[in-house]
């Protein structure tokens, strides 16, 4: 039995240690409307389930004054602990230790906790709130984000992995985030970029906030970099344990079963899509009419908007949809819609979460800057990702279906399982508009009234191609249903494609239009 | 817990006063727009008979005046940015009309600093 006196000494340790970077600093970070590294961990985990590990760390730097200085738990906070009773890895930086800088055994305590997660496959969640790299340590620092980078490539597509920016996260150290597979930021609070504003004002003279730089909201609508945005920590936090309720634990993981429960009742699908194509409608009510509960969790919800892709669940588990969003540009795909559903593709993908893709799109995105910007590469990624994913794939054709468009968003050419389409479908090579202006050139061109003739053979046309038969008669369609069975339909579609295998040619990997 | 009740299960709709005309292939559609395709940059041609700024900076030096003719490849600026001289040459022989900027002057990216008439 250990001594009492030796017992005390611990706890005096302890006690020491878990103030972090003392009172003062605490009420720094308080007044910036941020809470501490452990109470976030705590807020976080199930109560009382946190266990930490290397708190008696200490740096190992000896230059500029360095020896002389301690730094608790050397400014990161790191341990296991459980979410909704599933084991988890969590890290989180303490701002209030020296800036939460990144020095050697800062970084060592981050891969010690990282190479368990992989190990023993479960989620890692990382809390940033760093001024960057430890200066005083210098290439040392360095080495430490090099290591931090290359577990998150390792553990890329076995186990989930988690960022949340509550503070500063700037320079190299936002690469980690970036490789992982969820970003989360809080409005005023999260700040993310590679070089500052400081820099930004003296190279090139170009004057700009912190915020308007790389705050919560221009990740979460400019540059796609984050997934959730909240407006507190205590709202991120509920955030992460909804998505942690959809996501499996591993790549090995079997999808959890919960309660089926039936959509309610104000989701009413046949009232959703308007006949007319050229009107909008949300396509999140169509989402929600068919999934369990209605409830769905929308991933990157203000960024590139014009497609939506999330969590929900059929018949209890997890699906991923992915549905252009006529309410947002008509739906069209264009180079941050297709980036941002590739990705999203290939995350089901390795976590062996079935696809279910709602289409109804008027085409790609005209413009010089989407040209120039490379919307042929980024277009690129979604047929890559689709062509690439072995899990259940499942279409549902709502509205309009044309052109590359109609390929490119889970087509039966690109081995989709089940592929249906509402009677309203419009399945053809491209809008009737564009497609009679071309086939009757000149037809219009000589004709006495040439906006008479161009209608008359835009009517034509519809009456011939645009409809969803056209496409069935050639078995691109398994078959044409009502907007009401479809959620049954998706059912069954799901039930039946269970055990699905299917071989893929052997390969190192392939290389997809990154 | 609020986040699911509120955000997870909202019928959303269509608010008709956000909708604005979008064509696709000669087909309007009504649509909301959002904030990177209404900041978007306009394309316009490329004028040779204007040298702008390719970056913004210090112009340290100016070798030209006014109404000189210049032939092809002469040096006329030193555009120091990022700690670089870079020293800027014409593109196409021709007569400036007009120079907008002095020695020492900070100048912003893509600003016009000489315009030619060309050969």
């Amino acid at each position: 039995m250990a001594s009492s006196k030796k017992v005390r000494e611990l706890q005096k340790r302890r006690e020491e240690i878990q103030l972090g970077g003392g009172e003062k600093a605490i009420q720094k970070q308080v007044a910036m409307g941020k809470m501490t590294a452990r109470e976030r961990i705590i807020e976080l985990l199930d109560n009382g389930s946190f266990n930490e590990y290397d708190l008696f760390v200490e740096h190992d730097a000896r230059d500029f004054g360095m020896e002389q200085k301690k730094l608790h738990g050397d400014g990161v906070v790191t341990g296991t602990g459980t979410v909704g009773g599933k084991p988890v890895c969590i890290f989180a930086q303490d701002f209030t230790v020296a800036g939460g800088s990144l020095g050697s055994m800062h970084a060592r305590k981050i891969t010690k906790i990282m190479d368990h997660s992989l190990k023993m496959r479960m989620p890692l969640i990382g809390i940033n709130d760093s001024g960057g790299a430890r200066i005083q340590e210098g290439v040392n620092s360095l080495a430490g984000y090099g290591e931090i980078f290359f577990r998150n490539t390792l553990a890329s597509g076995v186990i989930p992995q988690i960022s949340v920016i509550l503070g500063p996260c700037a320079g190299g150290a936002v690469y980690s985030p970036a490789l992982t597979d969820f970003v989360f930021v809080v409005d005023n609070i999260s700040k993310m970029f590679i070089t500052g504003p400081e820099v930004i004002k003296t190279v090139l003279g170009e004057d700009i906030s912190m915020e308007e730089l790389g705050g919560a909201r221009v990740h979460s609508e400019m540059t796609g970099n984050a997934h959730f945005f909240a407006e507190s920590e205590a709202e991120c936090f509920e955030q992460i344990k909804m998505l942690l309720s959809y996501i499996p634990w591993s790549n090995s993981a079997e999808r959890v079963q919960k309660e089926v429960v039936e959509p309610r009742k104000e989701f009413n699908i046949n009232r959703i899509v308007p006949a007319d194509k050229r009107m909008p409608y949300d396509v999140r009510d169509v989402i929600r009419s068919v999934s369990d509960d209605s409830a769905f969790l929308e991933v990157q919800e203000n960024w590139a908007a014009n497609i939506v892709i999330g969590f929900g669940r059929i018949n209890g588990k997890t699906v991923g949809y992915v549905a252009n969003q006529p309410k947002v540009l008509a739906g069209v795909l264009d180079v941050d819609s297709s980036d941002k559903s590739a990705r999203f593709i290939r995350y089901c993908d390795a976590f062996n979460i079935p696809i279910v893709t709602l289409v109804d799109l008027p085409g790609y995105l005209p413009g010089v800057d989407q040209e120039h910007a490379g919307v042929i590469r980024h277009g690129a990624k979604v047929l890559y990702a689709y062509s690439e994913a072995t899990v259940p794939k499942i279409t549902v054709i709502l509205r309009k279906a044309y052109g590359g468009g109609y390929i490119a968003m889970n087509s039966r050419h690109l081995r989709a399982d089940f592929v249906f389409a509402w009677p309203d479908a419009e399945v053809a090579v491209m809008g009737p508009e564009g497609a009679a202006n071309i086939i009757f050139r000149k037809e219009i061109a000589t004709a006495e009234d040439p906006d008479k003739v161009r209608k008359e053979k835009v009517d034509e046309y519809i009456e011939k191609f645009a409809n969803p038969y056209v496409a069935a008669a050639k078995g691109f369609i398994d078959s044409v249903i009502e907007p009401k069975e479809t959620r049954n339909v998706l059912k069954h579609a799901l039930e039946v494609s269970g055990n699905k295998e299917i071989g893929m040619p052997k390969k190192k990997h392939g290389i997809p239009p990154f | 817990m609020n986040y699911s009740e509120e955000r997870i299960r909202k019928f959303n709709g269509i608010d008709e006063s956000k909708l604005h005309e979008f064509v696709v292939e000669f087909r309007k559609y009504k649509t909301e727009l959002n904030r990177k395709f209404l900041e978007r940059e306009g394309w316009e041609p490329i004028d040779v008979s204007k040298v702008r700024s390719f970056i913004p900076g210090t112009i340290t030096k100016i070798y030209v005046e006014e109404m000189q003719h210049v032939e092809e490849g002469a040096p006329l600026m030193i555009l120091e940015a990022m700690k670089m001289k870079n020293t800027v040459f014409a593109e196409r022989a021709g007569t400036i009309l007009k120079i907008n900027a002095k020695e020492g002057e900070r100048v912003p990216k893509s600003m016009v600093i000489f315009e030619f008439d060309l050969d």
